[in-house]
């Protein structure tokens, strides 16, 4: 009568499907919900999910219903001290009243946020959604030389070498065992047949001298079966699957001098810590070279980059020799895709920001696919910024962007690396 | 509960792990009580599940399967939201009403939960859905399961076809009317031949009685020409706008329309769950309680089993007053369990009062009674034909009468000897679907004009529509195609245009919803 079955392991994530179509419906205010998620909260959290939460009245479904008025009368419970014909005051905010029915639980309910958590994944790919690395696809798709062999099970045939024995002799045993059981199975029987008229009979007796020339045919007939057969054989195969070079070097250059007060510093560790986020979580291959100067450029590793200070005077171009040298030295086999990203607050000695320019212009930008300057600085631009200015409308893969303060950071960002039409 | 035998039986292990074998011995001892007090149930099937697949069955409105749509997502978001903060458990059961009938048991309850949950949902609600009247005419058990497969497969077949975005517009939109998408009062039943003719014999006979042969002078053109220009379509009001939608709707696809009928079929399938609620969850209380009382008295149950189903028990059947903050109506558990007690209160032990006012059950066979009452009522007759004054005292009914016309609110009825018929009869309108939710008719369509949709709300004690209904509006219109409007009659008889969604697939077929 009664049916118990264990549903415990059957599929989970049922609703993932009714999660994603949730998740792109409201992409907009799932994305406005992000970006104010982000403000004020430092770039390591960044990693993790993320409470959201969205103003309920954007997602209601709409129903006929009947709204507050007219006439209404309902039972409660718990009468303690009313009498038939009593007049009470309608009670404010519905709590207990008699204003209708579910007034109390929709006043209650109806205008707060409706508010859900977002794993990292998703919350990383609502953040940078509609972001990428420009000219990227380009380049990857015109050099597509490179193949890797990779296994994809195994195959009737192939080269010796490739053999894979377990799997041909597994092979080869079920063969041997559904080719031999019919002649396993009669030979059982004549066996006991053979012992039974044994014991009543003499050794030489015609029946067991019978029995004992059919079974010896059927031994043969079993040792007939070869041990291991040609179709038996099972060979390891491999593939070619084109290799998509998406590798790619990215340059952070920053200026970590004495004009650079902490905060300035912090908001361009901000920046490459984003900029860092995305490039790892994009392209699985991609190298980072850290750069930072003041007068002299160092190259570091990153948890330097972003964690010690230094202070002393400004020499931007100190940065992009190092950058010129080590593009030259490491990446210049053509196999590279090649970005740039410099943060400075723009104040530089005076002479070397024409010189800066130059070195950018001939040296660099003819190298990389985009190269990208955000200045730091709460006022005016600094004399880099104009020297830069010069750049842009020369160069299509120069960006620069002025940043003010924290705030402005992730605004800037997506307006650098905005997927744009190609 | 009968007094107590003498404690003949081993009880039962309880500890607080479930096992396997522990469900089927609990099963079968359940089993064995339950076909003593006569339950007619489908066969059970229990299925154990975790609590995050419980979430899953909870967001897809408690069916083993769905289609998909962000609504659904929606709703799974906030049951995990809840359930991970602990601001609200998961129900211990969910049960569908299909043949088996499938019955959860989450992994994380103790076996006296499970015990408890077999007995209320496999028992208790299993026996309702097959006797009740309103589930044997209005769903089918059989196929229920089935045709949530082909609804799936069918949509997933058209968002392959047509988009998703195109079908998640429609669905929308055919969620937005799925309270109007039911039949309130037409009965699948197949009327025979003979009442057919009947009817139409005694609806002539009537029109012909209302003949007056004064206006027999009238010249006979004149009237003629009239009846044309006023033919209407439909030429009845129409409650069902999805069924209406999915005959009418003038520029639908064929699969547009398969959808309607789809989303239609299943919203009537529930339309008995939401009538049935006081006696359905009573009906069930009362059940659990009753099976593992008598397994009790058997001496099969341990005590500290006993402790924890009273515990669990006593806090489902709570009932707040109106003014502790955590009211939120009546409970249909406490008040279904009670009026099941004291409808067998009344068949065995009945009172003067309960003669008076029960003459017909009061001291006849309990399980008649009761068999009676489950099979032909819903909450709105069970409440206006059962509900006694001795529950009205126990729960201290009183009725508020709120009339926006007046500065203060009424007490309208008490549970005293002028009240009870008159909290009784406001009770009963409480949980009359007809009145909770309001009246919309398809009213008119303007067939040899413009194809506008006149859809008409039939206001009732000046109750108005809620402020989205102007949203809805824009689904009917996405689905329908064309201009449609929403009208009001009040009960003074003035008819006035709520507000009105203009559009023409013809030209804009970009959806606009």
């Amino acid at each position: 009568m009664v049916r118990i079955i264990d549903r415990r392991f059957d599929s989970r994530n049922k609703s993932a499907v009714n999660r994603q179509r949730f998740m792109r419906r409201f992409k907009g205010q799932i994305r406005k919900a992000v970006a104010d998620a982000i403000d004020g909260r430092s770039i390591k959290d960044l990693d993790n999910g993320e409470d959201v939460s969205i103003p309920s009245r954007d997602l209601s479904e709409p129903q006929f219903h009947h709204g507050r008025g007219g006439v209404w009368e309902t039972i409660f419970t718990g009468n303690d001290q009313f009498s038939s014909g009593d007049q009470i005051n309608r009670p404010q905010g519905g709590a207990g009243g008699g204003s209708g029915k579910g007034k109390a639980s929709k006043d209650g309910e109806g205008e707060d946020d409706f508010v859900f958590n977002l794993s990292r994944e998703e919350f990383l790919d609502v953040f940078f959604d509609d972001l990428a690395l420009p000219d990227l696809v380009k380049t990857q798709l015109a050099r597509i030389h490179e193949y890797k062999s990779q296994r994809a099970g195994f195959s009737n045939d192939g080269t010796p070498a490739n053999i894979n024995v377990v799997r041909s002799l597994r092979g080869a045993l079920g063969r041997r065992l559904a080719l031999g059981a019919p002649f396993h199975g009669k030979l059982r029987e004549l066996q006991r047949a053979l012992d039974e008229r044994l014991e009543t009979h003499p050794d030489d007796d015609p029946e067991v001298q019978r029995l004992r020339g059919e079974i010896a045919i059927l031994r043969a007939k079993l040792e007939a079966i070869p041990f291991i057969d040609t179709f038996d054989l099972r060979y390891n195969n491999r593939i070619k699957v084109p290799k998509p070079t998406t590798q790619a070097v990215m340059f952070c250059i920053m200026d970590v001098s004495g004009s650079m007060d902490e905060g300035k510093k912090a908001t361009a560790k901000r920046f490459f810590m984003l900029l860092y986020l995305f490039l790892t979580r994009t392209y699985e291959h991609i190298e980072l070279v850290f750069i930072r100067h003041h007068t002299v450029a160092k190259e570091v590793n990153e948890e330097d980059f972003f964690h010690s200070r230094e202070s002393g005077g400004t020499v931007v171009s100190s940065a992009l020799d190092l950058m010129k040298d080590i593009l030259h030295a490491r990446y210049a086999n053509g196999a590279w895709n090649i970005y740039g990203a410099q943060a400075s607050d723009g104040d530089n000695w005076e002479n070397d920001s024409p010189h800066c320019r130059e070195l950018l212009a001939e040296r660099v930008l003819p190298f990389v696919q985009y190269f990208a300057y955000i200045e730091i600085t709460p006022g005016e631009p600094q004399n880099l910024w104009r020297e830069y200015e010069k750049l842009g409308t020369a160069h299509r893969n120069f960006a620069m962007q002025h940043i003010e303060g924290l705030p402005d950071i992730y605004p800037v960002f997506r307006e650098l690396f905005k997927k744009k039409l190609v | 509960m009968s007094p107590p035998k003498a404690k003949r039986k081993k009880p039962l292990p309880a500890p607080g792990e479930w096992t396997f074998e522990l469900i089927d011995a609990y099963h079968a001892e359940i089993d064995r009580v339950a076909r003593e007090f006569g339950l007619d149930t489908y066969p059970i099937q229990v299925e154990l599940i975790t609590s995050e697949q419980m979430m899953d069955a909870y967001s897809s409105v408690g069916m083993p399967v769905n289609y998909h749509h962000w609504s659904f997502g929606k709703s799974f978001l906030q049951t995990e939201k809840g359930y991970r903060r602990g601001q609200m458990g998961l129900a211990y059961e969910i049960v569908i009403n299909s043949n088996p009938c499938i019955a959860y048991l989450m992994e994380e309850n103790t076996m006296t939960m499970q015990a408890l949950v077999i007995a209320h949902a496999a028992y208790g609600h299993n026996s309702f859905f097959k006797g009740n009247y309103l589930f044997r005419q209005w769903t089918n058990p059989d196929a229920i399961v089935d045709y949530l497969i082909f609804a799936r497969n069918y949509l997933t077949e058209c968002e392959e076809r047509y988009g998703e975005e195109e079908v998640e517009l429609l669905l929308d939109s055919c969620h937005a009317l799925m309270n109007v998408g039911v039949d309130r009062y037409k009965r699948p039943a197949k009327l025979s031949l003979t009442k057919e003719l009947t009817r139409q014999r005694e609806r002539t006979e009537y029109l012909q009685s209302q003949v007056n042969d004064l206006w027999r002078t009238l010249p006979a053109q004149a009237s003629r020409a009239h009846a044309v220009e006023t033919r209407r379509f439909p030429p009845e009001p129409q409650e069902n706008l999805l069924y209406f939608i999915e005959k009418n709707a003038p520029l639908l696809e064929p699969w547009q329309r398969e959808v309607v009928r789809i989303v239609r079929k299943i919203s009537q399938y529930f339309f008995p769950q939401r009538q049935t609620q006081v006696m359905n969850e009573g009906w069930a209380t009362y059940w659990h309680y009753t099976l593992l009382n008598t397994l009790y008295d058997e001496g099969l149950l341990t005590d500290s089993f006993m402790m924890e189903f009273l515990h669990s028990h006593t806090n489902v059947v709570y009932q707040p007053g109106y003014d502790e903050p955590w009211y939120r109506g009546i409970n249909p558990y406490a008040l279904g369990f009670a009026m099941w007690q004291d409808i067998r209160r009344i068949c065995e032990a009945p009172t003067a009062e309960d003669r008076q006012w029960f003459p017909d059950i009061a001291g006849s066979d309990w399980r008649e009674t009761f068999d009676f009452a489950m099979r032909n009522f819903k909450d709105e007759s069970f409440v206006a034909q059962f509900l006694s004054p001795k529950v009205m005292r126990d729960f201290r009914l009183f009725a508020i009468l709120d009339d926006d016309k007046d500065a203060r609110l009424k007490v309208s009825a008490i549970h005293d000897e002028a009240g009870y018929r008159r909290v009784r009869e406001i009770l009963s309108d409480n949980y009359n679907l007809g009145s909770r939710e309001p009246n919309l008719q398809v009213w008119d369509v303007d067939v040899r004009g413009d194809r506008s949709l006149t859809l008409r709300h039939q206001a009732y004690l000046r109750r108005p529509l809620s402020g989205d209904c102007e949203e809805v509006l824009k689904h009917v219109a996405h689905l329908w195609g064309f201009a449609v409007r929403l009208e009001v009659a009040r009960e003074d008889g003035s008819v006035s245009c709520l507000h009105e969604c203009r559009r023409d697939r013809r030209r804009h077929d970009a959806p606009q919803v």
